[in-house]
């Protein structure tokens, strides 16, 4: 019953977006308040129905109930409460009715604070969002409903993939799909702008604060990813560029260049045609994102069932919104007008940065498609590795980093290199000095990617910091201007986040080698000592954890490290739990390879510094973000 | 001196079509050298591979063929494609869900006495699943690509 109720809040879900649509298409065209008033009705009911269908889902779960297919298939009586719950979207299904729930919330949101904007630009907005809810509503019912029931049901359920009983899965994907659906609404938006031939820069006033919000938390949700990986996945990696990494960075990528180009679209009236093409390519690149996941064609952690049906349905999908997204673009954007600028304004800094992460996002983009297309034309399988994306990004990204110290220290409209060049001598001098005091530390295996890595982030602290010291910003920094703050803290984030990246990549140690019970090893300024291996028991898995006293040779560091082996039974899934010994300057990361004879295993020893600062970053990024949105200044009359 | 529209648009350009040089430099220099191919153990007797440095290797353990070294972590094992079959070497630690039985994948490269050498051995996180490459060159009716 339980679940047939779900299926049917789906379906009147469904037809609830179709009246949405129809109604709001009849209000817009025919001037009629009611209309648009009975379409935003709809909406409410529509959101609320996909929420209940969710929480139906999730009761399935809650209460066992392997007659529905999906939770057989996900679950297991002995999988505890909350991975039950996380478990709804574990997989294909659930994932998919997540999506569209978090669709709706946003799109919720957005008509719900919208009520000072004009109606016909929300009603546009509208009609567009409601499109998009009903093309993966027809995919979840037709391809994907994860209702189904099986009849008779198993005795027990498949349980849930091991790696996904975590933390960090209950909540990567609810934070990724909160940033990728959000670029839904500033899409939307755009479209909207475009069909009235009107607002073209207010709309990036009113698309401004949900674009940062959805950019806040895409950041949140890509670096939660990596984090899992990291303590996850056993071997102390943080980033893979595997193709559905690379499919949550695009929309991050092209995000981050929009954010950029919709303020200056807000501020000063440039770049509007580029803002539109941005978040038109934003939400196209989440869709492709999806695509490459749910469609099977991907080797991937991610990927879940192959089924050519779903892949063809979403890839037509795309097809079809983004095309027209595009054709609406080519047919009306013509007479957009730009207000001038000089070269060496603020303008063009921004400019040139978002020329420069649309150039990576397309490095990226033929990196993970050209293998897709290769195989498909039947040219041969190969795979581009990760060297090839670093090769590509890196020395993209270091320009991107000149540029990003110099723009919020240029004045917009006009400005002159000499100024400019005046207000960088603080921040040079700072970057110089703090450069020199910690390559020195690093003397003795200094490498120059490690330099310019280093002095490049310094570079983006310093001229971060002289922002808010500067003359220009003083009454903004008086007037506790979030805009400000939330710039600083989010460009001194990224600088953090290079930092780290940089550092673990070139100073990280590791040792893969033979112990056993009792065996002492030295890494480095530390030492490993295998202390004990007891047996452990969870409630679905067995296993053993050994102990590793670790210390470093002024005997000032001193800490048991416990790393763990699990097996789970009904999958017949080993999995590593690595032990982790956390520090703002390194992790000790320690994890157990497999048993070799009768007493000895393999173990891994990694040393990683300062290797926390790349999520650190990223938070200080996503808190920038926010503190972007909330935090607004009185107005001041122009 | 501000700049009129076309100005700006031919600049924008410019820039445009810099960035892009660039990228386009970048990236073939880059694709050149990291190409990974992947080849089947029937294509490797073929002498498919023979033109490549380094390149993937894929297909199932062979059952009982993984033998190791007594005192380092040295290991070798046997892949198959239900065909031919391809011995592997590899030193360090092997993934979670490599075993017999499984689809794995080696990245590496050809030694002088037939042995593949590999510099890293992935197996995929889902004890269902098998990689595409592998399950086409299987050909096999019963290839579990379905959860």
């Amino acid at each position: 019953m339980i679940p047939e109720l779900g299926a049917f809040f789906l379906i009147l879900s469904l037809s609830l977006v179709l009246i949405q649509i129809s109604s709001l298409l009849i209000g817009v065209l025919s001037d009629s308040t009611i209309w648009i008033n009975l379409g935003k009705r709809a909406l409410y009911v529509h959101a609320l129905a996909v929420i209940l269908s969710f929480i139906l889902l999730s009761y399935c779960f809650a209460t066992n109930d392997f007659t529905v297919k999906y939770v057989s298939m996900n679950s297991n009586t002995l999988l505890p409460i909350q991975y039950r719950l996380s478990a709804v979207w574990g997989a294909h299904e659930g994932s998919l009715l997540l999506w569209i729930m978090i669709l709706a919330i946003w799109i919720v949101a957005f008509a719900f604070f919208s009520s000072s904007l004009p109606k016909k630009f929300v009603a546009w907005t509208l009609i567009f969002a409601g499109i998009i809810s009903l093309g993966f509503l027809l995919f979840c019912l037709f391809t994907s409903n994860p209702f189904i029931r099986q009849i008779p049901p198993p005795s027990n359920g498949a349980d849930l993939n091991p790696l996904l009983q975590d933390f960090g899965l209950i909540i990567h994907p609810p934070m990724l799909y909160m940033g990728y659906v959000g670029f839904a609404i500033s899409f939307c938006c755009a479209l909207a702008s475009l069909m009235l031939k009107e607002y073209t820069n207010q709309w990036a006033v009113w698309a401004r604060k949900w674009t940062l919000l959805a950019w806040a938390f895409l950041t949140m949700g890509i670096a939660l990813g990596s984090w899992w990986a990291y303590y996850e996945l056993g071997w102390g990696g943080w980033w893979f560029w595997d193709p559905v990494e690379n499919a949550s960075l695009m929309p991050w990528l092209v995000g981050t260049a929009l954010i950029h180009s919709l303020n200056a679209t807000a501020k000063r009236g440039v770049f509007a045609g580029w803002s539109l093409l941005l978040a038109i390519s934003a939400f196209g690149l989440s869709l492709l994102g999806t695509f490459l996941v749910r469609s099977g064609v991907l080797t991937s952690v991610h990927a879940f069932a192959t089924d050519p049906a779903r892949g063809i349905f979403i890839l037509l999908f795309i097809v079809v919104v983004v095309g027209g997204a595009f054709l609406i673009y080519g047919l009306k954007a013509s007479q957009i007008d730009d207000e001038g600028y000089t070269f060496a304004s603020r303008e063009s800094y921004l400019l040139l940065n978002s020329v420069v992460l649309s150039v990576v996002t397309a490095t990226i983009l033929l990196g993970t498609l050209y293998p897709l297309a290769i195989d498909a034309l039947n040219l041969g399988k190969i795979s581009v590795g990760p060297p090839y994306f670093n090769a590509v990004v890196i020395p993209i990204m270091a320009p991107l980093m000149i540029f990003l110290g110099i723009a919020p220290l240029a004045r917009w409209r006009r400005d002159n290199w000499q100024i400019t060049l005046k207000k960088l001598k603080l921040p040079l001098l700072g970057t110089i000095f703090f450069s020199i005091a910690v390559l020195l530390m690093l003397v003795e295996n200094l490498t120059i990617m490690a330099v310019i890595g280093t002095v490049l982030s310094f570079w983006v602290i310093a001229t971060s910091l002289t922002t808010l010291i500067s003359k220009e910003n003083r009454t903004s920094v008086k007037r506790l201007d979030g805009v400000i703050f939330g710039r600083t803290i989010a460009h001194i984030g990224f600088g953090l986040c290079v930092i780290g990246i940089t550092l673990v990549s070139y100073y990280e140690s590791t040792s893969h080698l033979k112990m056993e019970v009792g065996d002492k090893t030295q890494l480095n300024d530390y030492s490993f000592k295998f202390a004990s291996l007891d047996d452990v028991k969870g409630p679905n898995y067995e296993g053993v954890k050994a102990t590793f006293e670790v210390t470093n040779n002024k005997e000032t560091y001193q800490v048991q490290i416990p790393a763990e082996k699990r097996f789970y039974n009904t999958r017949g899934m080993t999995m590593t739990e690595a032990g982790i010994d956390a520090g703002l300057l390194k992790d000790i990361y320690i994890s157990l390879g497999e048993k070799i004879g009768d007493e000895a295993w393999s173990v891994r020893l990694n040393i990683k510094p300062f290797v926390r600062f790349i999520w650190l970053g990223a938070i200080f990024m996503a808190v920038g973000g926010l503190i972007a949105i909330s935090i607004t200044p009185k107005r001041v009359k122009a | 001196m501000i700049m009129k529209k076309r100005t700006k648009r031919m600049s924008a350009i410019i820039l445009g079509m810099v960035g892009a040089g660039i990228a386009v430099y970048l990236i073939l220099s880059a694709f050149e050298n990291n190409l990974m191919y992947f080849y089947s153990p029937t294509e490797i007797a073929n002498g498919d591979a023979k033109s490549r440095e380094s390149f993937r290797v894929g297909g199932i353990v062979v059952e009982n063929s993984i033998s190791r070294s007594p005192n380092s972590l040295e290991v070798s094992f046997v892949l198959t494609d239900l065909k031919s079959t391809q011995t592997v070497r590899y030193t360090g630690i092997l993934p979670d869900l490599f075993r017999e039985g499984q689809g794995i994948i080696a990245n590496g490269s050809m030694g002088s006495d037939g042995t593949f050498n590999a510099f890293e051995v992935l197996a995929k996180h889902d004890e269902n699943y098998m990689p595409p490459e592998i399950a086409d060159t299987l050909h096999t009716e019963d290839v579990p690509s379905q959860k």
